[in-house]
């Protein structure tokens, strides 16, 4: 039961990176391969802040804020980018983040990383047990879902399509492509730096292993077998995703072939993977207007 | 309304546009004609920012707009189509249109929660004006397709259409007849006399002469980025200049 509890908290917590990220690949066509970078720093920042006494009402939303900061001021000179470009630049910034997170000793303590991250408090309620932390997460997860789906389903949300489909032919509608996806960025980061908080306070140990390159190929394949640019496909995607991984861990196997599981599931995810996109390369779930 | 002077714009050592000048006042619906590569694409190019020009001005509304960016001249009431058209495919035809409205309070991350009212009441009354137009182009029944899906001809319809959806002052139509079926041909050629009728004005470049010949009060003639020809349609079809342009 509790490991049902605890697989439901990774889904809600991957859900909403999935769905920030979601905003960014599905809605705007930028291929943020750096996503991860913003999940860790609303982590630590979230974190640090905590162990150092802040509570938690105020290092959240400190937390959201120094993502959307760190996104805004990536942002600016990476998304001056085009296409690939823009991804290998958003790469190089994951993997600097990482960096300076193993290497700040004094800030981060390096690769020890921080134990201890203390359990969310709101105004005394303390969500420590597993089914708290749960609501805790399923709820900020209702809640990315409800903010995210009503800012892309607007105008802003179609100006952001229309700049993913063809850059120029928005701009000769007025729409002013580059901020149009300084805004979608910064928005994807800030749920990200959302998602990373969730993560500190409930694994309560984070460091910079946490935050590799793997992770944000983890919530790339949500979204992209979710079914991007579509609302429910990176949940739905999360919860196929995180589900089957965890899954393979339980297969019967004999004591000797346990040390294979790791690239078992490798190879099964894999193959799953090639499996989904020869038969349905747009996803779970397909984007409506579609079908003749 | 729109006033060219001595443009020029050079590609290394070729003359795309050349000392060109052009005046549109008091037209409703001009043509632009010329050779292929004759610089009439690269002459709208020049006029809606995508390019720089290296010498000349171009006046709109009596205001210097050359160097301007794209995304300035929808809002001072310019818009442009593409030769190939150039449609969001993975957005339905009823987007297509809804994106092309100014000014839109909806665009705005900060107003979408404070203004809603307003926004839901411009987003209704530009749907009814889309639903009209797409009616009058007759995609009504595709309404709720990605643009993808529509027959090229279609797509072109659909561009005329968001176009008109930004209420410009001038619309630009870079061929619009060029690729599609005589039928189509035929919605798009009605369709830009009932928007003149309505006072819409319209810069086409256009190699279908039948089509120049129906539509176009004042035709301009370009040939190696030169304006070598002016005047109504009859005239210029016998202008020896013209003839020689097309011809040698």
């Amino acid at each position: 039961m509790d490991l049902l509890l605890h697989l439901c908290v990774i889904i809600a917590i991957y859900a909403i990176f999935a769905l920030s990220l979601n905003v960014e690949v599905g809605y705007t066509g930028l291929f943020n391969f750096g996503h991860v970078a913003f999940f860790a720093v609303g982590a630590y920042t979230s974190a640090l802040l905590t162990l150092s006494g802040v509570p938690f009402v105020w290092s959240l939303p400190a937390a959201l804020t120094m993502a959307g900061l760190c996104g805004f001021l990536l942002s600016i000179p990476a998304l001056k980018l085009q296409g690939d470009y823009f991804g290998i630049a958003t790469l190089g910034f994951g993997e600097i983040l990482r960096m300076i997170f193993n290497n700040e000793v004094w800030l981060t303590k390096g690769p020890m990383g921080l134990p201890g991250i203390p359990r969310p408090e709101f105004f005394g309620f303390v969500f420590d047990t597993l089914p708290r932390y749960l609501a805790l997460s399923a709820g900020f997860a209702l809640l990315t879902f409800a903010i995210l789906a009503f800012v892309v389903l607007s105008p802003f949300g179609r100006a952001l399509k229309a700049v993913r489909d063809d850059e120029t032919a928005a701009e000769i509608l007025g729409k002013n492509a580059y901020r149009f996806k300084i805004k979608s960025f910064v928005i994807g980061s800030v749920f990200a730096g959302l998602a990373g908080v969730l993560w500190a306070h409930y694994a309560t140990f984070i460091g910079p292993g946490d935050f590799t390159l793997t992770e944000t190929i983890l919530v790339l394949l949500i979204v992209v077998m979710g079914g991007k640019g579509t609302f429910p496909g990176p949940v739905v995607g999360a919860v196929a995703l995180i589900f089957f991984q965890e899954s393979v861990r339980f297969l019967r196997l004999p004591p000797e072939w346990t040390r294979l599981l790791g690239p078992l599931q490798q190879m099964i995810f894999g193959l799953l993977l090639v499996v989904l996109m020869v038969f349905r390369p747009e996803g779970i779930i397909r984007e409506k207007g579609g079908e003749r | 309304m729109i006033e060219i002077r001595n443009l020029t714009k050079a590609f290394g050592g070729t003359r795309a546009v050349s000392d060109c000048s052009i005046s549109l006042d008091g037209l409703t619906i001009s043509g632009l004609i010329g050779p292929n590569g004759s610089g009439k694409t690269t002459l709208f190019n020049l006029i809606t920012g995508l390019l720089k020009p290296d010498s000349g001005e171009i006046r709109f509304l009596g205001s210097r707009i050359d160097g301007r960016l794209p995304h300035d001249m929808a809002a001072l009431g310019l818009i442009r189509t593409f030769q190939l058209s150039r449609v969001f495919p993975r957005m339905t035809v009823l987007e297509n249109m809804l994106l092309a409205p100014q000014g839109q309070t909806g665009e705005s991350l900060l107003s979408l929660w404070f203004r809603l009212p307003r926004i839901r009441k411009e987003e209704s009354e530009n749907r009814e004006r889309a639903l009209e137009l797409l009616e009058l182009l007759g995609l009504t029944r595709l309404h709720d397709q990605f643009a993808e899906n529509l027959s090229y001809g279609q797509q072109k319809l659909l561009e005329l259409g968001r176009a008109l959806m930004a209420k410009p002052k001038m619309i630009l139509l870079d061929e619009p007849t060029a690729g599609i079926n005589p039928t189509l041909i035929r919605t798009m050629i009605e369709m830009i006399l009932k928007m003149r009728e309505r006072g819409q004005t319209f810069f086409i470049i256009e190699h279908n002469m039948d089509v120049v010949i129906e539509v176009c009060e004042r035709v301009f003639v370009l040939d190696h980025g030169e304006k070598i020809a002016e005047g109504r349609p009859e005239e210029i079809q016998k202008d020896p200049r013209v003839i020689e342009a097309y011809l040698g």
